[in-house]
């Protein structure tokens, strides 16, 4: 499996570590390498600096051919649009975004991307461990319902979109 | 018309005040609260201090009534965002998205936003305009200044195309040796024929280039 991480944050840093270890073909890219700092010790993938949200800087990544996309840096809007990249410019099959504005996110699942919201899990975990009933769907990345935003979901009505089932494989770890 | 208007640096504040004396309804969304009292100060309380990439602000600017969406924020991502939550939570018949990345406007057109702005393919294309695009380009300097490694590009302008190279009149102190075709090189043999886009190698005394420049690319002036 060949694996592109956008972001080296702690989520970033920790998922190439895993994945990588797990035998994974792994490459990390971050705008700045002290961020590779989080990666740990003796990561066997590979640590790139670049902007992840840049066509050609994934390009020379090779997206173009990778099984697995994930999209972690801190900026909600960065990576949806590096995941709408990866899927719709470089067809990587399983594609997800963090995506820590709740209400961004179900919007970009109803819209086909695979997404995982911090806030959503916080509030949820937060919430469940002083007794109040918890909704595990909130703890998982979050299934994409429609399809992916092609011309064709952009053009139609919102309900459209929202109503078709979804056509993306995503991690459900 | 109305128009909800994303973003008020330079880009979003002047193109508020044209779209004011043009008499539109119009309400400019603009994050920094500084900046956003700051532009309000000037042309009243159409300003809200608030982020278009979010649904419930968008709502809160009446996006559902909006004929036209302009996200001209000086981030990509966030135009596009603001341009689709626009599209699918309500409906705009009308998004335009200032984009800096050129390698970016396909993208965004493929997912639905309508019109593209883009200062960078603009910009390239005064640019363009302006600088002659076929000019003799200066390798390297050789013998001490006294020649010069030169590339020509055979353009639709050129009189050497359909010849060979006894057929083009060159000073005694120019040499052509090589051309690169398809991003091929090869040898340039009596018998080749210039073609529209070759690159011709030549080494050139300085004070003939102009005559280089005529024979080849075919404009008056070769500086």
């Amino acid at each position: 499996m060949r694996t592109i991480i956008v972001g080296c944050g702690r989520v970033g840093a920790g998922l190439a570590g895993r994945l990588a270890m797990a035998g994974d073909e792994v490459t990390v890219i971050d705008l700045r390498t002290d961020s590779f700092d989080k990666l740990p010790e003796g990561f066997g993938g590979n640590a790139v600096r670049g902007d992840g949200t840049d066509e050609d800087v994934l390009r020379r990544l090779g997206v173009d051919g990778a099984d697995r996309f994930f999209a972690l840096t801190e900026g909600d809007n960065r990576n949806i649009l590096a995941a709408q990249l990866a899927a719709e410019t470089f067809s990587v099959p399983t594609v997800v975004a963090k995506i820590n504005d709740p209400v961004r996110a179900s919007a970009y699942a109803a819209l086909g991307i695979a997404t995982v919201c911090r806030t959503s899990m916080m509030v949820d975990s937060l919430g469940g461990f002083v007794g109040l009933p918890t909704d595990s769907s909130s703890t998982r990345v979050q299934r994409p319902s429609g399809h992916h935003p092609g011309p064709h979901a952009m053009a139609g009505a919102p309900s459209r979109a929202a109503a078709s089932t979804g056509t993306r494989s995503e991690d459900q770890h | 018309m109305y128009v909800i208007v994303v973003g008020g640096g330079k880009v979003g504040y002047y193109l508020t005040k044209e779209l004011i004396a043009a008499g539109h309804e119009l309400v400019l969304l603009e994050k920094d609260r500084v900046r956003a009292k700051q532009i309000a100060d000037e042309v009243g309380s159409i300003v809200l201090a608030r982020d278009g990439c979010e649904g419930q602000h968008l709502a809160e600017a009446g996006a559902n009534r909006a004929a036209i969406v302009a996200a001209v924020t000086g981030d990509d991502e966030d135009n596009l965002v603001v341009c689709q939550m626009a599209k699918h939570h309500f409906d705009v018949p009308r998004t335009i998205a200032r984009v800096n990345n050129p390698r970016n406007e396909a993208l965004f057109r493929h997912l639905g936003v309508d019109e593209i702005i883009s200062p960078t393919r603009m910009a390239l294309a005064a640019i363009e305009q302006d600088i002659p695009v076929h000019e003799l380009l200066h390798l390297a300097q050789l013998e001490g200044g006294g020649l010069e490694l030169l590339e020509a590009q055979i353009g639709d302008e050129s009189p050497a195309i359909g010849r060979k190279p006894s057929d083009i009149e060159l000073p005694d102190g120019c040499s052509m040796f090589a051309l690169i075709r398809a991003e091929q090189a090869m040898a340039i043999k009596p018998e080749t024929i210039f073609q529209m886009g070759d690159k011709v190698l030549a080494i050139s005394r300085t004070d003939c280039e102009a005559d280089l420049h005529r024979q080849l690319i075919g404009t008056a002036s070769g500086d």
